[in-house]
């Protein structure tokens, strides 16, 4: 294929002050993209601030909208526009504001770029944003960087200012590993070197912008590069018709081939490639298609087809990640993983380092804050198949979500699978829980107490193990206090601990229901998805949610160790209901008022066992 | 050098986006359903439907928010589409606000789009209990659409919320939705008013004739000329409409709707005069003149 690309994916970066709207302006007006209404607004509108006269085009209003967003406090946003090229290619531009808190905006902006255009203030110089822009382009795969330097018309067109801003920028790409760097000496305001070279730089050889985008052509695309197809949706019709629709991501693939279903490692040959327009004989990177296969092989909507470089699942991999959230990442926490058409819950087990953006360097940290860029390491819930992400972006590139809120709270960039999944096969013993809960005489559950401190977690699992134990069952309690004081000795109290904290204590409570016991737990667990993270290690009925409800006033009254009154002097800045929230349970199996009558609630709580036929005695 | 491109090579990667955005709303959410509203775009938009998902019908339904104020044609074309091609069509009107006498002529336009387009598109996601609507929008047809995201989250109420927009990478989209949210999807969001028409011609797909010129009655207010397509358009004392050759640009209510003179009666003439004349789209719609950034008011309210 001549690898000629119809539509080209274009990222800016650079600020107002780099020019930054004048150029996108100017690209558009001169490439005939603007209606011709919008075009006689920036002539004869104009706003604070701008020095253009009236009936010239103020080339910044036809992409303004950006300033009103910001001041209303929208934080990602990046704005969609479209040009034609003389040649006939289509430029869509992922435009981004440049501010340095906009880390995550350049992010999404440059995930589906091919190209770059950087713009540098040549009087300014190279600053730190340039290496912000730079790094973030680099790291989420944008091959080719055009360094426009701007405002040549300011610096007598010197070729030597040129030269200067251009080394700096090639030492930074250089030690990034950026495949293409290319530099053009540019006025947006003058219009030099935009859509037609300038007289006024004889000494820059090179095309001009447009030019550059005009016989841009990808440089990356390796021919012998697999084929990859994730399985977006099953198409099924009249006459047994079983199709696997979906876009082909890299590589291509014709009738006869043989695919493998990543996920089983089982393999099959393509029949026929479905198109409304008829069969094709080859479906090629960027198509939208539907395949059939020569025998029934079990897939369903997520697991990819994969042929040529092998693609393996693995449950762990090391990660670099976008933290796109305003709560930081907390690891720990269950969050649910989107890759391709598949998610799966996964959770960040360690954060190995923060990147500075600017420097290069990286820094230890423990967690990532909105904005920040660093190297994780996740575990999926089960074995899911993931390319390096600078193999293939669509199956090598992924986002995390809230699993309360729903919202994207990182974008992950999957670097390498750690074995570990297959070092590490679980064995099935043969006396398992079941076989143990039958020796015992009653099946094995975790009951899970949840609320605030003070409220009256442990003195409830206190009486109700009195009670059950009395009648022949086996039981044990993990209290929150007695943990922290051994196992979980080296964790505080940030979010982050937090989820660690209940993580641990999940897992504990796991192996000791795995041993045919009762097991209690009395903890403040005070975030809702910690304890949907440790729910969700049970099968349904194994894991009871109470919620001991008890008014925040009354436990600070009761104050069994003393804490709100630390609190309340300042020495407690994480206290559960004072400096941190609580979030209630929406819908426990069980709610205990912790103001009622100690003997009449552990009855209650043994009764609702009982009568959920949670443990048969 | 480098080598030409050719438009049809652009459309191909428009429709390959398209189709996947389609595939992937038919499969995450529970209950999608494609809002048409009878004009090219929609067009277009029932075309792909239809190619997303061969040889296997469309998936969802298709509702269409009717003000009862449309042209008729246009719902004739309706029901000829519908029936053709075997549609599940629901139809959606604010019949309270019918009762109580709204139209075009007796409330301003703001508040009769609110009412007859907006309460209905809400009430009619509600009572079929939609969580995903698949509409035309394009980013290129107005300024303020530049930053809308392929998969626009709509919060309980349907309220637009700008902050809780999600950012959009690669082709992986989050669909996943909290209590009583709901999602707008826009698959056309990267064409422009040429690339449909460009599309309607090479996929030669059935459009509503009034896109094409032909001598209609029309009468001239304020400068815009609007067709007296019933009874209903209240003339002025001695105002006699006049036949003109005049096509629109886009559909709507027809009192909402500018006609623009023309000649153009096939789809050749009709792209030769839209590649001169380089209007914006909407400059013959009425209904976003009302005050700055009114575009930006309505969705916040839920309209699309």
């Amino acid at each position: 294929m001549s690898g000629y690309t119809p539509v080209l994916h274009l990222v800016t970066c650079g600020s107002v002050d780099d020019g930054k709207s004048t150029l996108i302006g100017r690209l558009l007006v001169e490439t005939d993209s603007v209606p011709i209404d919008q075009l006689e607004y920036a002539r004869t509108t104009r706003r604070g601030g701008s020095t253009v006269p009236v009936g010239e085009v103020d080339y910044s209003l036809l992409t303004d909208g950006l300033e009103a967003e910001r001041e209303q406090g929208i934080t990602i946003d990046v704005a969609y526009r479209h040009l034609n090229l003389p040649n006939g290619r289509r430029v869509l531009i992922a435009d981004s504001p440049g501010h340095e808190q906009y880390t995550r905006n350049m992010a999404v902006a440059a995930s589906n770029g091919d190209v770059a255009v950087l713009l540098v203030d040549a009087a300014r110089g190279v600053r730190p944003q340039t290496h912000r822009h730079l790094t973030v382009c680099a790291l989420m795969g944008v091959q080719t960087i055009i360094v426009a330097v701007n405002k040549m018309d300011l610096v007598d067109f010197s070729h030597e200012v040129f030269e200067e801003v251009m080394g700096e920028v090639r030492t930074t790409a250089a030690r990034l590993g950026v495949e293409q760097i290319d530099g053009i000496p540019v006025s947006a305001v003058t219009g030099a070197n935009i859509t037609t070279k300038s007289d006024d730089m004889l000494w820059y050889k090179g095309e001009s912008l447009l030019g550059a985008l005009a016989v841009w052509e990808p440089v990356g695309r390796v021919a012998n590069e697999g084929f990859r197809f994730p399985v977006q949706f099953i198409v099924r019709a009249q006459g047994n018709f079983r199709g696997y629709a979906g876009t082909v991501v890299a590589g291509s693939v014709r009738p006869g081939d043989e695919v493998m279903v990543a996920d089983s490692g089982r393999s099959a040959r393509i029949d026929r490639i479905v198109t409304s327009d008829g069969d094709l004989q080859e479906a090629k990177f960027g198509q939208a298609v539907t395949l059939t296969l020569d025998h029934e092989v079990d897939i369903t909507r997520g697991d990819i087809l994969a042929s040529g470089s092998s693609l393996q699942p693995a449950d762990r991999f090391g990660v670099d990640m976008v933290w796109l959230g305003e709560e930081p990442l907390a690891h720990g926490r269950s969050y649910l993983l989107i890759s391709g058409s598949r998610s799966v819950p996964a959770t960040v087990t360690s954060v190995r380092h923060q990147l500075d953006v600017v420097s290069g360097h990286e820094h230890a940290a423990r967690v990532l804050n909105m904005n920040d860029i660093g190297r994780v390491e996740i575990a999926t819930d089960r074995p899911i198949p993931m390319d390096p992400y600078e193999q293939c972006r669509d199956t090598g590139g992924f986002l995390l979500v809230d699993r309360v809120t729903a919202d994207t709270v990182a974008a992950g960039l999957s670097r390498h699978a750690m074995r570990r999944a297959f070092n590490l096969v679980p064995h099935d013993y043969e006396v398992d829980h079941q076989a143990r809960s039958a020796l015992m005489g009653h099946p094995a559950r975790v009951v899970w107490l949840t609320g605030l401190s003070g409220s009256g977690k442990s003195t409830i699992a206190d009486a109700a193990v009195r009670k059950l134990h009395a009648m022949g069952i086996h039981t044990y309690v993990l209290d929150g206090d007695n943990v922290r004081t051994g196992l979980n000795k080296d964790l505080g109290f940030t979010p982050e601990d937090r989820a660690e904290n209940v993580r641990r204590v999940a897992e504990v409570s796991k192996l000791m229901r795995d041993s045919g016991v009762v097991v209690f737990v009395a903890l403040v667990s005070p975030y809702r998805s910690d304890r949907e993270t440790a729910a969700s290690l049970f099968a349904e009925g194994e894991f009871v949610e109470v919620f001991v409800d008890t008014p925040v006033d009354i436990c600070s009254e009761r104050d069994p160790k003393g804490l709100y009154a630390k609190a309340a002097a300042g020495n407690l800045p994480n206290m559960t209901g004072v400096g941190q929230i609580y979030e209630p349970p929406v819908s426990p199996d069980l709610i205990l008022r912790g103001t009622g009558d100690l003997e009449a609630s552990a009855d209650l709580l043994v009764a609702a066992i009982l009568e959920a036929k949670v443990v048969r005695t | 050098m480098h080598q030409t491109v050719p438009y049809s090579a652009v459309l191909d990667e428009l429709e390959a986006e398209a189709i996947h955005i389609y595939r992937e709303t038919a499969a995450a959410f529970r209950n999608p359903v494609l809002l048409y509203s009878i004009g090219k775009d929609s067009s277009v938009l029932l075309h792909l439907a239809i190619k997303a998902f061969y040889p296997a019908p469309v998936p969802f339904p298709v509702m269409h928010i009717d003000t009862t104020w449309k042209f008729r044609e246009m719902i004739e074309f309706r029901d000829k589409r519908a029936h053709d091609l075997g549609l599940d069509l629901r139809i959606a009107q604010n019949l309270e606000a019918i009762a109580e006498g709204v139209t075009p002529f007796s409330h301003g336009t703001h508040e009769y789009t609110r009412l007859m387009k907006t309460v209905a598109l809400r009430e009619g996601i509600d009572r079929y209990q939609f969580d995903a609507a698949i509409g035309g929008a394009r980013r290129d047809e107005e300024r303020s659409r530049a930053k809308e995201r392929i998969y626009s989250l709509r919060e309980p109420g349907h309220r637009w919320d700008p902050r809780k927009q999600r950012p959009e990478f690669w082709r992986t989209a989050n669909t996943q939705l909290a209590p009583e949210q709901s999602m707008r999807v826009f698959p056309l969001s990267n064409w422009t008013e040429l690339d449909i028409w460009r599309y309607i011609q090479r996929e030669s797909i059935e459009i509503p004739g009034l896109y094409f010129a032909k001598k209609r009655p029309v009468v001239e207010r304020s400068g815009t000329l609007l067709m007296v397509d019933d009874e209903r358009f209240p003339l002025d004392q001695g105002e006699v409409p006049e036949m003109k050759s005049v096509r629109f640009r886009t559909l709507g209510c027809y009192p909402l709707s500018g006609a623009v003179e023309s000649t153009a009666d096939n789809l050749v003439d009709l792209i030769a005069e839209m590649e001169t004349s380089k209007l914006s789209e909407r400059s013959g719609r009425l209904i976003d003149g009302e005050g700055g950034g009114s575009m930006e008011a309505k969705k916040a309210e839920g309209y699309f």
